[in-house]
């Protein structure tokens, strides 16, 4: 095989080449040309209600975005919403997975309606628990903690980034649960089996055998959630505008704020190359494991 | 699928630990997927039964699924989605195929590299580049218009779609192409007469895994769209203005916006796993 493809190499490359180049150009045009332009305006004086006022502007607009109390709230907000719905979907979508995993009557039909919410579009799902689960009047919620005694609970007002991240944990739970569900398949079942034979309990088992076989699956759900997590949108869109005040404002929102409601292009920019700096040191290692696992 | 193992009753020699697990599975899915079916109930309900204390006994109606329609367009709004969708779908397709062609069957040096740039590219926050994206679509005309979103979605999900389509080329024998190509088959009709065909498969489901992510694409479209090109993500947004009575009619437009995907997002698991892990998880 090697030896009829030696000789069309130099012509295989070319034509590899120019098969690939409208993917490649397109990709690259997709993030040069705003990454360049993200970049640039950053150091320009650049507001559209100023028309007047322009030009360079040095490191103005970071300096006026790192001495903004809203920049560091939202950051904390990012990464409380980040660090808590990546601890809830990892931790309950490895139980779920397990629980899923053993053979009950009905089983195909209750993993399909347990990973259905990712499926759901981000604005359906933040409008339906916004509304319909977390009123406090006539919420699911509210009926159903009057009628254990306890008083309703005004989430939004009183509990505003606990809401989000119930909302974003119901969507990224089930994408957890599917990823970890799949990795189990491959688990060598004549293992546990073996391990069972050998006396090892329940527990044993899942912290010897199961955990550790999920330990890939498990770092490529955090790596994937936290890239989508850091930059969520639509949901704070919908049910917040993030508020109260600041409470529910992340990295994503206060760039869309400064850009399409105080129309500065220059600090949502800056804020832009901050939050591509973020995604990047998480993007590094993704990257990297994939190319491992590429090579197997 | 439950019953297809035998040994099930011998290993749970406790009827009393099964039926506990059945239970708690269940309670479990029933929870998770409770708001969903919440959600489909309440289409089928009057307003007043909608905000009234939560009952599954009620007279079902269709009146929100006919206001719904009635009063806002909901037709112009799924219509944008399809077009969106499928429009970028198709064009995804076409500019990935020749790419994962080359990538599987003329691999060079540069082929792990190119794949790993192209996973990188979607690691870039929107948010990041939303200005100047925005900018530009405002010059040259593509603000709130379907030709603009299906731009961006296309570029979106080029890199899931390249990666999908390359790693089903891959999995395919070699000598059918080889033995094509003996036969003095051009490469446009190795790739539609004989690779197409065998792989169509898997460029059904890398296809349908693009359109449900551009279907629940909801940071775009919000930002890029207004009354125009706005797709249904947009639409159910516009319910968030606190305005009388309407978790009937929000309920039904929500089960119109989702049923489809949803249906989609079933029968695909499998190949969604593939591409949203990059091939990581198999």
């Amino acid at each position: 095989m090697t030896r009829t493809r030696a000789s069309g190499r130099q012509v295989g490359g070319l034509r590899a080449l120019s098969l690939q180049a409208p993917a490649v150009t397109l990709l690259l045009l997709w993030m040069l040309i705003p990454l360049g332009m993200t970049l640039w305006f950053s150091l320009q004086r650049y507001n559209l209600l100023m028309p007047g006022m322009t030009g360079f502007a040095g490191f103005e607009n970071y300096e006026y975005l790192l001495t903004d109390p809203a920049l560091w709230v939202a950051m904390g907000n990012t990464l409380l919403l980040v660090g808590w719905v990546l601890a809830i979907t990892v931790v309950g979508g490895t139980l779920l997975a397990v629980l899923f995993q053993q053979e009950f009557p009905g089983r195909g039909i209750a993993r399909v309606l347990a990973i259905s919410p990712f499926f759901v579009m981000p604005t359906v799902s933040a409008l339906v628990w916004k509304n319909m689960m977390m009123h406090p009047g006539s919420g699911v919620l509210a009926w159903l903690f009057q009628s254990l005694g306890l008083p309703a609970i005004d989430w939004f007002s009183n509990f505003p980034l606990t809401s989000i991240v119930i909302i974003v944990s119901w969507q990224w739970l089930p994408f957890a649960l599917l990823i970890l569900l799949t990795a189990l398949q491959s688990l060598d079942e004549d293992q546990v089996e073996a391990a069972r034979m050998d006396g090892a309990g329940p527990l044993a088992i899942f912290f010897f055998i199961t955990l550790p076989h999920l330990k890939r699956a498990i770092s490529v759900v955090i790596m994937i959630e936290m890239i989508f997590l850091l930059t969520i949108f639509a949901e704070i869109f919908v049910t917040t505008s993030g508020g109260p005040g600041l409470a529910t404002t992340n990295l994503a929102y206060l760039i869309y704020i400064r850009a399409l409601l105080d129309f500065d292009v220059g600090v949502a920019s800056a804020g832009g190359v901050v939050a591509i700096i973020l995604a990047n040191i998480v993007a590094i290692f993704l990257v990297r494991m994939v190319a491992r696992n590429l090579e197997e | 699928m439950s019953m297809s193992r035998q040994p099930m009753a011998s290993r749970h020699a406790l009827p009393v630990k099964q039926l506990l697990l059945t239970l708690l599975a269940w309670s479990v899915a029933f929870v998770i997927f409770f708001p969903i079916l919440w959600m489909v109930l309440t289409g089928f309900k009057t307003e007043t039964a909608a905000i009234a204390d939560p009952s599954f006994i009620f007279s079902p109606t269709l009146e929100s699924y006919q206001a719904v329609q009635a009063r806002s367009g909901y037709a112009r709004f799924a219509i944008n989605s399809v077009a969106v969708a499928f429009g970028s779908t198709l064009l995804a397709l076409l500019i990935a195929i020749p790419s994962a062609y080359a990538m599987a069957f003329l691999p060079t040096k540069r082929t792990k590299g190119t794949l790993l740039w192209m996973l990188s590219t979607k690691m870039l926050p929107p948010v990041g580049v939303l200005v100047p994206i925005y900018l530009i679509f405002r010059d040259v005309g593509l603000l709130d218009t379907r030709t603009g979103l299906i731009l961006v979605y296309t570029l979106m999900n080029l890199p899931i779609v390249v990666w999908m389509l390359y790693t089903f080329f891959k999995d395919m024998p070699k000598d059918i192409l080889e033995a094509g190509r003996m036969d003095g088959a051009s490469t446009f009709q190795e790739v539609w007469y004989l690779l197409l065909p065998l792989t169509l498969p898997g460029i059904a489901s890398t296809g349908l895994l693009s359109v449900i992510l551009s279907w629940n694409e909801a940071f775009w479209s919000l930002n890029l769209t207004s009354s125009k090109a706005a797709p249904l993500t947009a639409y159910i947004a516009s319910f968030s203005s606190p305005e009388g009575l309407f978790w009937a009619k929000l309920s039904a437009a929500s089960t119109m916006a989702i049923a489809p995907i949803l249906i989609l997002g079933w029968m695909t698991q499998k190949q969604m796993v593939r591409g949203l892990t990059f091939g990581a998880v198999k």
